[in-house]
């Protein structure tokens, strides 16, 4: 039952308020992409021992989907922000810098 | 023979008798009697079969650890199977049988297979039952099915009530022997708010047993002082039989109280599951002792050295007169010792190690018990009871020395602390070679989402064996918890115990260390299960070297016991044929629950009507006043049809189509999705969402519009308003509005932010009614208030109008082929404006008209319905759909899978008509068969039937299905297969059956 702070309405909410939306910052290839590109997007995933970028929505609270940075082995939060941003905020990947030195999550380091 | 030799015992109140069943047998025990000890107390040795040799079994433990004493207990509607007997507290009236036998417990035919046994090794299910391929379904599954299972499932609906509770403390602490009352009283004392559990139905754990005094006092006037005191704390809340069964992510707790379970009176709700979350979780939750394994360790008579030391003291019960002792640590000395002392013999104590016992066997010897080191059990004579024991060298191949006389054995193989919970969530553990025990590594607990951990350990939990440390560990925890926590400053001092002086634990997985095959396939590691030494290194022969492998493969660990006393005994034995540390082997998932909990618990409150909400249209009323046969549609409820009486469903659905069709019908639409898209770029993410074009759509007119999944799939559909330039109301399914809702949302909020649009869902702010027919325009007419001639209001448009004094929405569609119109109002006259059209409907025979009827209608104009002609692997191209598919757009959701070549493949099932030779109905979901077989030998399927029904419209049965390259095929007759083998032929035809021009609808 993890626990994440919804950003939006900063409620503190576990998983009966939320619904887990997978992998954050997918970038989305529509028509004119390649095929390998194509199916990249829509089925390959990153499965990481460790720091991993999250969607969730908190669907029986304010409705507001958001992203989270999170441990998956120690299920500790780094940090949870709007979903409405291409990269996760500097204030975030400094916190996991600073707690998961040398980390590494597609491109962002 | 097992007897009651004191009224004395610690729980019970003999004056206070009580009755109960037992296998239909009437006996008395007394007030405090678990069911084991009461049925010990009258002499009952033989309390179970084992699950697959069926051999006789007697209680082993006296605890939550039981493997052995398993009952079906109650009757009826209060039936429950596999309730511990050594947890159950007895109480006037209660009945319980027991499990596992064939016909009668005391004569089993499936004891036969104990005989078996040497050709009924582990993994012997997957070796023998793989050939002949038939014999599994014909022979083998219904034997097997007929042997398995524990006790017998319930047949009766649950007749108790269940809760939940959800709390929040600042720590939980949970077991309430001297650990955990240490540790909540000297944190309670900060004023921190705690919750100290215990699982038993009385205080103090094992130490008013096993210890003399705390501060001077006897252990329980210690015990009773301290929950003095833990009482007056306001801050403190305490409950017994409550057990600490799950810990979750982010130290989420689960509790699991018994309320009732040991009354009579059924009275209110039998358990509550406690949702807690707390800061931190401290498990004081004691140890349990491990079996020794020798041969015979499993008949009627053996128990744990701790089990007959607890039956004994708390209950007043001898599970023999002479009770030899073995025992590789100075604890089990206790249990000798008391026997003695109470009056009962003890013939020997056997020390496997050999230089013996410290202070504890001074002092046995002292009291004249006969003390023997380096000597072990070589095998229990026996079959049913213990008749005797065969004593050989602990280290050699057990070679008998002597035969000792005795009708019980108290083992102890040492102590496994309760490490379930510490890893439920990932604690690690590390074996401790001085203890030989697996204990929490403190320095690595599970962590919390500030990476913290939230677990901490005391007592026996954390592998302490001295109750000197035990005490010290408790107090410095609770000091340190009220200083972590904010509590106030407090001092407190740590209870004074006198330190024992004993001599190390010393293992032996093994008794004789060098015990030779035939012995070995007579000692029992896992009793409910019925696993050996020997199947163990068999499993690890064969190659089976993870200690997860091993489980699986010999089922060591599993069923309702979960391993508790054969878990670390299995994996040392593993260890050992490995030749391996018992570090690197390690230990298999401890998974929640701790003990088993109740289905019912687990539901809580949510059951019959509050299961799951029902949602009903403003109209729902006057449905159920007219006998409407209702369905379920997500979580709506919806007339299926309108029956008269003595009318069949079937009757009503054809009467309701045949007057629609002829003159008119009406039909509750209200539950139909309606989200607002509104805002500047409404028309422009529209055209994202649907796959035809939205925004050129003028207003005042309608269209059906198609939504896929980014992989393609048909995921709705429905028909779009555009209401003004920057709103559009779209129509979803029934079940879709608040998927498509979310959908919506999910892509206007991480992918497309940068539009300006709101979506609201409106669905039961409207009621919605559709007047279908050739005579709904005259009906309307008749309501009056507005022009709706085909020159004011043509097909596919809407209008704002006042209708018979009602302010409505009317939009010209139909999902029938008639002539439709289907209006909206406020839900709030909703039902009124039903009633006015009812009214005004009077003279053309108007009849509302259910989703059955509405289905039928559908179908006969080849209309596709979501869920039916699609099923999440359909894209509209397979339902000929290609005009609903926008060629001008640059993207939709969904546009780029609908290139990629497996949705291109020409060889996709496509949506055709099927017409029946023999005019009949196709059965729903029956595939075609084509030429050739599959490698599974099965026949190749060329289409499937997705819709069928019989057509009282053209009096016959039609169908809709999906089949390899149809549309080419029209014409072509293919056979389908009933569930019975027939073979139904039918004609590939155009999925329009009614009305193929469309005149009817657009008049």
């Amino acid at each position: 039952m993890l626990i994440f702070e919804c950003p939006y309405c900063g409620v503190l909410a576990d998983e009966t308020d939320l619904a887990a939306g997978g992998e954050a910052h997918l970038k989305r290839f529509g028509p004119g992409s390649s095929d390998d590109e194509f199916e990249a997007y829509l089925f390959n995933r990153e499965n990481p021992k460790g720091v991993h970028f999250e969607r969730w929505r908190h669907i029986n609270g304010c409705g507001k989907w958001f992203n989270a940075a999170r441990c998956t082995v120690t299920m500790e939060v780094f940090g949870t922000y709007p979903a409405q941003t291409l990269e996760p905020p500097t204030e975030i990947t400094n916190n996991i810098s600073i707690k998961r030195p040398g980390w590494k999550w597609k491109e962002f380091s | 023979m097992s007897r009651r030799f004191s009224n004395k015992g610690r729980l019970i109140q003999a004056d206070k008798p009580i009755k109960f069943h037992f296998n239909g047998v009437q006996f008395t025990g007394y007030q405090g009697d678990t069911l084991a000890s009461a049925l010990l107390a009258n002499g009952k040795l033989l309390l179970g079969r084992s699950f697959k040799y069926h051999r006789p079994r007697g209680v082993v433990s006296s605890g939550p650890e039981e493997p052995n004493f398993l009952v079906n207990l109650g009757k009826d509607h209060f039936f429950e199977p596999n309730q511990r007997g050594t947890m159950t507290n007895i109480f006037e009236g209660l009945t319980a049988t027991s499990q596992n036998h064939f016909p009668a417990l005391e004569f089993d035919f499936g004891e036969i297979n104990s005989w078996l046994a040497r050709f009924l090794p582990a993994g012997f299910y997957y070796k023998m039952f793989i050939h002949p391929r038939p014999f599994w379904k014909y022979i083998y599954e219904p034997l097997i099915r007929m042997s398995a299972g524990l006790g017998q499932a319930p047949k009766e609906k649950d007749g108790s009530t269940y809760e939940h509770f959800h709390a929040f403390y600042d720590v939980v602490v949970v077991g309430g022997g001297i650990a955990g009352l240490q540790t909540a009283l000297v944190a309670g004392r900060s004023g921190i708010k705690v919750l100290l559990i215990e699982q038993l139905a009385s205080w103090g754990g094992r130490a008013q047993i096993d210890e003399d005094e705390i501060d001077d006092a006897p252990v329980n006037s210690w015990v009773n002082k301290v929950l003095e005191e833990l009482a007056s704390m306001p801050n403190v809340s305490l409950r017994t039989r409550m057990t600490g069964v799950g810990v979750y992510d982010h130290g989420y707790f689960l509790g699991y109280e018994q309320l009732n379970d040991h009354k009579a009176n059924k009275d209110g709700p039998r358990h509550r599951l406690w949702k807690i979350r707390s800061k931190l979780i401290v498990c004081c939750t004691g140890a349990i002792e491990r079996p020794v394994s020798f041969a015979g360790n499993d008949i009627p008579g053996v128990l744990l050295a701790s089990a007959v030391r607890d039956y004994a003291i708390n209950f007043g019960v001898s599970i023999g007169q002479k009770t030899v002792v073995i025992t590789n640590n100075d604890d089990a000395y206790k249990t000798a010792i008391f026997l003695k002392e109470s009056g009962l013999e003890v013939p020997v104590i056997l020390d496997a190690r050999e230089h013996g016992g410290g202070e504890a066997a001074a002092r046995a010897r002292a009291i004249g018990i006969r003390v023997e080191n380096g000597k072990v059990i070589s095998r229990v004579i026996g079959r049913k009871r213990v008749l005797g024991v065969n004593v050989c060298l602990s280290s050699g191949e057990g070679e008998t020395t002597e035969r000792i006389g005795c009708d019980a054995v108290a083992m102890s193989g040492g102590w496994s602390p309760v490490v379930h919970l510490w890893s439920h969530c990932g604690g690690k553990l590390e074996w401790n070679d001085e203890s030989s025990m697996f204990c929490p590594d403190k320095s690595r607990p599970p962590t919390n989402e500030n990476g913290e951990g939230f677990m901490e350990t005391a007592g026996a939990a954390s592998g302490n064996t001295q109750l000197n440390e035990i005490v010290k560990e408790a107090t410095e925890l609770g000091l340190s918890i009220g200083r972590k926590f904010g509590g106030k400053q407090i001092r407190s001092n740590v209870p004074k115990v006198k330190p024992h002086l004993e001599n190390p634990v010393e293992p032996f997985w093994l008794t004789p260390r060098k015990a030779k095959r035939k012995l070995r396939n007579k000692t029992f590691l896992d009793f409910q299960n019925d696993v050996k030494i020997s199947d163990v290194e068999l499993a690890a022969r064969e190659g089976f070297e993870s200690v997860e492998h091993l489980k699986r493969y010999t089922t060591l660990g599993m069923a309702t016991d979960q391993g508790k006393l054969s878990n670390i005994n299995g994996l040392a034995v593993l260890a050992n044929a490995l030749d391996s540390p018992i570090s690197k082997v390690g230990t298999t998932t401890f998974r929640p629950p701790y003990t088993p909990v109740s289905m019912g618990s687990i539901a809580g409150s949510a059951r019959d009507s509050v299961f799951q909400p029902v949602r009903m249209s403003p109209i729902h009323g006057w449905h159920v006043e007219h006998d409407a046969v209702f369905e379920p549609v997500g979580f709506w409820r919806r007339p299926y049809c309108f029956a008269k009486k003595g009318e069949t469903t079937e009757q009503a659905v054809n009467r309701e189509i045949l007057q629609t069709r002829s003159s008119v019908g009406m039909l509750d639409a209200s539950t139909l999705g309606k989200l607002i898209v509104s805002g500047p770029d409404a028309g422009k993410f529209l055209d994202l969402v649907y796959t035809n074009m939205m925004s050129n759509l003028t207003i005042g007119t309608c269209r059906y519009g198609l939504m896929c999944s980014e992989n393609g799939f048909l995921i709705d559909d429905g028909v779009v308003a555009r209401i003004d330039e920057n709103t559009f109301l779209c129509h979803t399914t029934t079940g879709g509005a608040e998927r498509i809702h979310s959908h919506m949302e999910e892509w206007l909020q991480t992918e497309w932010w940068d539009l300006q649009v709101f979506v609201q869902n409106i669905t039961e702010q409207y009621a919605q009614i559709a007047v279908v027919g050739p005579n709904s325009r005259k009906l309307l007419n008749k309501l009056g208030g507005t022009d709706i001639s085909k020159e004011a209001l043509g097909f596919m448009e809407w209008t704002d109008a006042l209708l018979g004094g009602f302010q409505t929405r009317i939009f010209r569609i139909s999902f029938s082929g008639e002539l439709s119109f289907e209006i909206s109002v406020e839900a709030s006259v909703g039902l009124d404006f039903w009633n006015a059209l009812l009214d005004a409907g009077s003279d053309y025979g108007v009849m509302p008209y259910g989703t059955e009827a509405l289905h039928v209608m559908r179908a006969e104009k080849g209309f596709i319905m979501i869920g039916d002609e699609t099923d999440g692997t359909i894209i509209p191209q397979d339902l000929n759909l290609n005009w609903a598919i926008s060629k001008k757009k640059n993207d939709f959701i969904g546009k780029r899978a609908h290139e990629r070549i497996f949705m291109r493949n020409p060889d996709r099932w496509k949506l055709v008509g099927l017409e029946t030779l023999d005019g009949s109905v196709l059965p729903d979901g029956s595939y075609a068969a084509g030429a050739g077989h599959n490698l599974n030998g099965q026949k190749h399927t060329i289409g499937r039937v997705t819709s069928t029904y019989f057509s009282p419209t053209l009096n016959r049965g039609i169908a809709m299905g999906l089949v390899q390259n149809g549309p080419d095929r029209v014409g072509e007759v293919i056979k389908f297969e009933k569930i019975s083998g027939e073979i139904v032929e039918a004609t590939i035809v155009d999925p329009v059956f009614y009305d193929k021009s469309g005149s009817k609808q657009n008049v």
